[in-house]
């Protein structure tokens, strides 16, 4: 059998979608980000709102988010990203907005800014990626570190003294009345990954429906800033930072009486 | 034509609003005008005052060190004020709250008792429209059917059914103003 | 004629944005501008011409409102006062890196730090000279009576728009807090999704339709090479604007033989000075930067070859002298040029004015 003979549409099991950007991606291999990526692309196009979604991106290794997926994007400062993102909303209610933020951006230098557009219940797609970790300055604590963990700020682990807790906002947005929709996922099997698509598509429809705030947080890896292979990365989330940060559903007002 | 009034009293007095109607009068009037308050937390019961120009050219400064006129309201103010009304210009009175009655000779000065006045017309807030009564039977620069029309602009709709008290009182300090 | 009404600068601000079909304005409160909300809340022009208001959680919230509703080619304003316009230094940045336009006022008090909500014109070298980071320019308007309050918020989305530049209407809180006559502006409906399109298409967050690239508005470029041509189109589009957009006016200047130099609330000021002074005989006309940044250098430095002095008058500790000294010395020209001023929220009286001219230029 010859190569051409089985590159035939019949034999596709699977493809990038069609809004990912074909560029080589600058994460590292076994980031999470990438996976994420590829969800946020295919929900889009699987909802036909290419055209209407507006996408902002952080400061942190997905600053280059616009380089990946085919959709219009604006760059926000580091932590503002909630509100540019409710400058958009608020004066564009036929789009479809959201921010993709990392724990640095969303849960230290853009905690005002998160909890205030989350109270607001401002009609976006917030996409929490939570790895414990600042990965792109070169690993250094973030507010979702856990107590004893290793980084170049923390060389003898975190500790509560010097460094105080971490911060489970997730937690604290689930709260606010104007979040509909508030989950904590994973992407690191294959039914993890489908669990976090799905919660994302779900997302994306609130906000079509104009729900007001959806909330997802991915609990990541960050296997270089950890400094740890791909695999033990993901064995070592779900042993530690699954205690810390439980997955599965904080809120869903759909479900409410 | 171009007349500097300061207006200036207690926080509460309507010092504000005089001049707001005086202003409104004027461009009722066709004339330019300018309103210049005080403002900040010194107008919550403190001290408040308001400079008003009222001109058929365009005005310059809203910042002024000498005044055409100086309507004083209570002894603060007159300590402040007396010495920078022009000479020949006008100062304009309430002896209500004024301990130390003013003494320049170089400037015409005017009273109006328009505390009593406002008690006496069973209404203590057309005090301020007494003492603006007082001020134009002194200098007539506008018109009072621009004053009315002034009041009907300054004054929300549901206020409107005070204008005839209002012009009541303006009338009421004409009357009785006293030339010292 | 437009409408009649005796207005603060402050309302008036509102009132114009809302006539010339702003369509969103984002802020924080902060004395002595709290009215410019205030009044867009009474004003409801979410019913009337869609124009969104909303009150931010911060100054730093509100300036990336505004980025992100300037991005999708809207046109979005805020307003504050000197240490809320501190706060939104970083957003100023991202929005002129980016290359967006929007509107920023600046109801100045006198500072540093919590200073005072009196008037004060002490955040000129903030607003002229960077205030952000990187090399980056305002075009700022300067108004000096409450009808320009008015007039500036279209002119300034006009400017703002034609080079996609942020554009600061920096005024404070004597001309925020004072009424005068204006005319207002009739009501002008926003732009529609197709006027948009056509406008800025080529690059607004518009939506990514299969007819074009998607549209990206970011200021970041880690390529340096790339990065440094960023920065040369930046500067040549600045030197555009300061060969077309240079404003000021010029009171009893043709004969003068000495001259004075001020912008907003203390050009008014310097006005009743003049006219004090030129009925003691003194021939002293009055320049009004009414740009300040581009700053009409060149009209100064012509008129420096003509005079035997220049006072400055600002409510400062002396920022644009700075820039007038610049004029003069471009201008080869060596003509005295003093400064005064208050500070700390004081208004110059015009009295003080005159001393300072007299002592300073006519040496009495």
């Amino acid at each position: 059998m010859e190569i051409q003979d089985i590159i035939k549409p019949e034999n596709l099991v699977y493809s990038k979608s069609k809004l990912q950007v074909d560029v080589i991606s600058h994460y590292c291999p076994g980031c999470s980000h990438g996976v994420v990526h590829k969800i946020v692309s295919e929900v889009i196009d699987e909802l036909g709102i290419q055209e209407k979604t507006i996408g902002v991106s952080p400061v942190g290794c997905a600053v280059f988010a616009y380089n990946l997926i085919d959709i219009d994007w604006q760059e926000a400062a580091h932590g503002r990203a909630p509100a540019v993102a409710t400058g958009i909303a608020r004066t564009n209610p036929d789009k479809i907005v959201f921010t993709y933020q990392g724990d640095g951006d969303l849960a230290s230098i853009g905690a005002a800014e998160i909890l205030h557009a989350c109270n607001r219940g401002e009609n976006l797609v917030v996409i929490f990626i939570n790895n414990g970790i600042y990965g792109m300055t070169g690993g250094q604590m973030a507010p979702t570190t856990l107590v004893g963990q290793v980084t170049s700020t923390t060389p003898m682990g975190r500790t509560v003294e010097l460094n105080g807790y971490p911060l489970k906002i997730t937690e604290l947005i689930a709260q606010l009345p104007g979040v509909h929709y508030c989950t904590r996922q994973s992407v690191h099997t294959a039914a993890t990954v489908r669990r976090c698509k799905n919660a994302i598509r779900k997302a994306f429809q609130n906000v079509m429906d104009k729900k007001g705030t959806s909330f997802v947080e991915v609990t990541s890896t960050c296997n270089s800033g950890w400094k740890m292979t791909p695999v033990q990365a993901n064995d070592w989330m779900v042993e530690h930072m699954f205690t810390e940060y439980p997955q599965g559903e904080l809120k869903d007002n759909d479900k409410k009486g | 034509m171009t007349e500097e009034i300061i207006i200036a009293g207690f926080g509460g007095q309507g010092v504000l609003s005089m001049g707001k109607i005086l202003a409104y009068s004027g461009i009722m009037e066709d004339k330019e005008v300018t309103w210049f308050p005080s403002y900040g937390p010194e107008m919550r019961g403190g001290t408040a005052n308001v400079t008003v120009i009222l001109s058929d050219t365009r005005i310059s400064s809203p910042v002024l060190h000498e005044f055409d006129t100086a309507i004083i309201l209570n002894q603060q103010s007159m300590d402040k004020f007396e010495k920078a009304v022009k000479p020949g210009g006008v100062l304009l009175y309430d002896p209500n709250g004024v301990i130390h009655p003013p003494t320049r000779k170089d400037i015409r000065i005017y009273k109006v008792e328009g505390t009593r006045a406002a008690v006496e017309m069973g209404n203590p807030k057309v005090f301020n429209m007494i003492v603006l009564g007082g001020y134009l039977k002194v200098k007539p620069v506008i018109n009072l059917a621009n004053v009315e029309r002034g009041l009907q602009k300054s004054l929300p709709e549901r206020h409107h059914k005070l204008i005839p008290l209002n012009l009541e009182a303006i009338r009421k300090g004409g009357e009785i103003l006293e030339a010292n | 004629m437009g409408e009649l009404r005796l207005m603060k600068g402050n309302e008036v601000l509102a009132e114009a944005a809302v006539r010339c079909g702003c369509d969103g304005y984002f802020g924080y409160p902060i004395t002595p501008q709290s009215e410019v909300m205030e009044t867009l809340m009474e004003l409801r022009p979410w019913e009337t011409t869609g124009m969104v208001v909303l009150q931010a959680e911060s100054e730093v919230a509100s300036i990336n409102m505004v980025y992100g509703a300037a991005a999708t080619g809207k046109r979005a304003m805020t307003s504050s006062s000197s240490p809320g316009v501190s706060l939104m230094q970083e957003g100023i940045s991202y929005i002129a890196g980016a290359e967006l336009p929007c509107l920023i006022v600046n109801v100045q008090r006198g500072g540093p730090g919590l200073g005072t909500i009196q008037p004060s014109q002490a955040d000129y070298f903030q607003t002229t000279k960077g205030g952000g980071h990187g090399d980056y320019r305002l075009i700022t308007l300067a108004p000096a009576s409450v009808q320009e309050m008015h007039d500036f918020v279209e002119l300034a989305f006009d400017l703002a728009f034609k080079y996609r530049n942020p554009a600061m209407i920096l005024t404070d809180g004597a001309l925020g807090q004072m009424m005068e006559k204006v005319e207002l502006a009739d009501q002008k409906p926003r732009w529609t999704r197709e006027e948009i399109l056509a406008r800025s298409g080529s690059w607004a967050t518009t939506g990514k339709t299969p007819d074009r690239q998607r549209n990206v508005v970011t200021s970041l470029e880690l390529d340096s090479e790339k990065m440094e041509q960023n920065n040369i189109r930046l500067q040549a589009k600045y030197q555009q604007i300061e060969e077309n957009e240079v404003r000021y006016e010029e009171i009893l200047c043709d004969d003068a033989e000495y001259l004075m130099v001020a912008f907003g609330t203390s050009s008014r000021v310097c006005q009743k000075a003049l006219e004090v002074l030129r009925e003691q005989g003194v021939k002293v006309g009055l320049l009004r930067p009414i740009t300040l940044w581009p700053f009409p250098s060149k009209v100064i430095g012509e008129m420096a070859r003509k005079v035997k002095g220049i006072l400055v008058v600002e409510m400062s500790a002396g920022q644009m002298v700075e820039d007038v000294k610049l004029a003069v010395f471009d201008a080869c020209c060596c003509v005295p040029v003093a400064y005064t001023g208050r500070m700390g929220g004081i208004l110059p009286s015009p009295g003080e004015v005159v001393e300072a001219f007299e002592q300073k230029l006519l040496k009495r």
